[in-house]
């Protein structure tokens, strides 16, 4: 007996970002910011995690953003109005840790923004002064804006290329913010690997606070199989039931990235095998 | 345990020796996933059977932790009525097809057979496994007729062998069941841990439909704890919870290294190939590293699963690397003599004490150090005593970890008044399981720390007891 999961909505949010809204309305009812699901599409596919960017108790729906970077994505990405998915797992993780924040800086970048959203806007909802700075490689590739500016006090766009908002990185922006004297209670960091390794450089002499959301691969999702382990001030732990959010100054980031490549040859096999007919790669 | 094919003699009577498993031969079953004993025909099983000489005390039965009436259901494979031997079974055992195979027969029922004292014991647990499937092959599995149902609503939390047996039980009663299970398949370790070479998944898959067949509800991707605590189903109208979660989180030995790209558990490593079907990428989307050169860390018989697993990635060397000696694993000796057969490599008296990565990160030697033997530990065993200056290294590229598992601590942390020992294992008060929480029942892995598919079995039959009484009180 399981949850049917059928998709009530799915967008492109950019050149390969999609946001899919689908039915599971338990987890919908019980999530809360910061928290995620494993969802697995059919009895042959793999099980991945995913952050929930948002839930209606109401509709008893999930929204995820996702980039297509694998067969998995790629499938999901495929999938729209009507079509099931086939298992859902969640609310996993701990939820972001809210309270009692003055002044938060959210840093997003590329599809690391859907991840960072909710917990911006759990923060205002809390009475954080939110200042949220976003980025993405080019203008196309940007996501959730609006969005973002509807939960934030101030908000900072940035492209790698220059062409939309400051040329340059989320971490310049941040690294000035700091320079100007702002006086940050916390920072969220969540994207790629290497922004949230810059963005916790640039928070450590100063001693600010700062979580990064992690995304290594995962199994079971609810710490059976230990994929999941990154090290974090020396020690080991699994980012499904540890985490999905670590200090940012206590994690070992070179380690993150090469588990995250553990597969990497399969994973390209397992998409030129596939080729499930996606339009723009 | 040996199978003497010599024709046994007392008093000048000639008696039938034990009946050989027929199995795969060695260079072939390396090279695929297939069942590896490949069962009794039905002569050899009547042949078997008659061996039993039909004690009026029994000691296979005391020896069963779920009190199989295993003379009874000798006799029927004596008479050659397999079905009423299987239904004789499942009188006190929901799950046959699994423990005649994967129970430990030599500990258990054939340890206390009278005729193992000056021969071989009767052949228990192949006699089992044989009309388990001889009844589901023949299509002639029966679904008993349920009593009235009683009204009461029972939650079990865990699709394990706890949990199947507890539903199973309390179904049977006439309650009302839900299963929840976290994973999106019910079975638990027969499912994510056995593999499909000493346990197909398709049997485990039968058992599992008959219990649903039974009336027994089970909800899959329902990680109680997090989606909804116990108090949750309490306040849902469940009238007792049995909590059957195993010992989940694998341990590992915090040596330097031990994160690098190709270590995994042997729960994550037996998780791709079984649960995820990995040996069959990119068939199955999900990937596994197939090592030419894997060490399994452990001597149970999860390292021999593994290492056995390992063989058919493909391995070209699969060690298995043990701080003791051979006589102190604590695996199955019919699973350490597969192993053997299949060409593993045993390593004894040999600890990992570091991991040397390659540029990006992946795992390319390992550092040992050599043991020797000193004085017996808590466990009885001897204990490992490192040889000082005995460090060597091993080229290898794959790293399984099997060195226990300890609990997940999310349902206790989540259980308001469930009370757990240091190591993290739920309190019992009695043998039948019950917790601190009111209500609450525990059984299996959770409460005893890892142990076998049996020992789980029978703490879920004593519980089923318990809270049958329980709520029918109410």
């Amino acid at each position: 007996m399981e949850t049917l999961h059928r998709i009530t909505e799915k967008v492109v949010l950019s050149e390969n970002i999609v946001k899919t809204v689908f039915e599971a309305p338990e987890i919908a009812r019980k999530r809360r910011a910061g928290q995620f699901v494993i969802l697995m599409i059919d009895e042959k596919g793999e099980r991945i995690p995913l952050t929930i960017v948002d839930s209606d108790p109401v509709k008893g729906t999930l929204t995820i953003i996702y980039q297509v970077v694998g067969k998995t994505t790629d499938q999901l990405a495929q999938l729209g109005p009507g079509d099931v998915i086939g298992h859902v797992l969640g609310p996993l993780g701990h939820p972001t840790d809210v309270d009692g924040i003055g002044t938060a800086v959210c840093v997003g970048g590329g599809v690391g923004i859907g991840v960072l959203y909710p917990i911006a806007r759990a923060l205002k909802e809390k009475g954080t002064r939110v200042i949220s700075i976003i980025g993405a490689r080019t203008k196309k590739m940007l996501i959730l804006e609006e969005e973002s500016r509807g939960v934030s006090d101030e908000l900072h766009v940035t492209t790698d290329d220059g062409s939309y908002g400051y040329h340059g990185f989320v971490s310049d922006v941040l690294r000035d913010l700091i320079a100007s004297g702002t006086k940050i209670d916390r920072v969220f960091a969540i994207g790629p690997v290497p922004m949230m390794r810059v963005v916790s450089n640039v928070t450590r002499p100063h001693g600010i606070r700062t979580l990064v959301s992690l995304n290594p691969i995962m199994v079971d999702g609810t710490g059976m199989c230990g994929a999941c382990r990154v090290t974090v001030g020396g020690k080991t732990k699994f980012t499904c039931v540890d985490g999905p959010e670590f200090d940012g100054h206590e994690v070992d980031f070179g380690l993150l990235t090469s588990r995250l490549q553990m597969y990497a040859e399969q994973e390209q096999l397992a998409r030129d095998r596939c080729r499930c007919g996606n339009h723009d790669r | 345990m040996t199978d003497k094919d010599k024709t046994e003699k007392k008093d000048g009577k000639e008696r039938i020796p034990r009946q050989p498993m027929p199995e795969q031969d060695p260079k072939t079953r390396v090279g695929n996933f297939d069942e590896v004993p490949l069962g009794y025909t039905p002569e050899t099983a009547i042949l078997e059977a008659k061996r039993c000489i039909q004690c009026k005390k029994p000691g296979c039965v005391t020896g069963c932790p779920v009190d199989v009436d295993i003379p009874g259901f000798l006799q029927r494979v004596a008479e050659g009525d397999f079905l009423g031997a299987a239904r004789k079974i499942k009188e006190t055992n929901c799950l046959p097809a699994v423990c005649g195979r994967v129970c430990p027969q030599e500990d258990q029922c054939e340890k206390l057979c009278i005729l193992g004292r000056k021969w071989d014991p009767v052949a228990i647990g192949r006699l089992e496994r044989f009309v388990a499937d001889y009844e589901r092959q023949a299509g002639a599995v029966e679904v008993p007729e349920t009593p009235a149902p009683t009204g009461k609503r029972i939650a079990v939390v865990g699709a394990g062998p706890a949990g199947l047996t507890i539903a199973g039980d309390l179904v049977k009663m006439g309650h009302e069941v839900t299963i929840f299970e976290a994973l999106h398949k019910a079975g638990g370790v027969l499912i994510y841990g056995i593999p499909e070479f000493r346990l197909p998944k398709s049997i485990v898959d039968a058992e599992v439909e008959y219990l649903r067949r039974l009336g027994v509800k089970i909800v899959t991707d329902a990680a109680i704890g997090r989606l909804k605590t116990v108090d949750d189903l309490f306040a849902e109208g469940f009238h007792a919870v049995f909590l059957g979660v195993g010992a989940g989180a694998p341990v590992f030995m915090n040596i330097p290294g031990e994160n690098f790209s190709g270590i995994y558990s042997a729960n994550e490593y037996l998780t791709r190939s079984n649960l995820m079907k990995a040996y069959s990428f990119p068939e199955y989307d999900t990937p596994i590293a197939r090592g030419r050169n894997v060490a399994v860390i452990g001597g149970g018989n999860v390292a021999m699963d593994s290492v056995r697993t390992a063989l058919r990635l493909g391995a070209e060397n699969a060690y298995i690397i043990y701080r003791r000696t051979k006589a102190e694993m604590p695996a199955r000796a019919e699973e350490i003599h597969h192993a053997e057969e299949e060409g593993v490599q045993f390593k004894f008296l040999t600890n990992p004490i570091e991991y040397v990565g390659d540029e990006k990160g992946w795992v390319k030697r390992m550092v040992c150090q050599r043991m020797e033997l000193g004085e017996p530990d808590e466990s009885g065993r001897r204990r490992p005593v490192v040889i000082k200056g005995s460090e060597f290294t091993i080229d290898i590229d794959t790293v399984v970890v099997s060195v226990g598992t300890m609990a997940n601590p999310v349902i206790p942390m989540t259980t308001p008044g469930l009370e757990t020992n240091r190591w993290g294992y739920i309190v019992t008060k009695d043998e039948t399981g019950e917790t601190t929480r009111k209500g609450v029942w525990a059984g299996g892995d959770i409460v005893t720390g890892s142990a076998t598919v049996i020992l789980a079995m029978g703490a879920g039959r004593k519980a089923a007891r318990a809270i049958h009484d329980y709520v029918m009180a109410m």
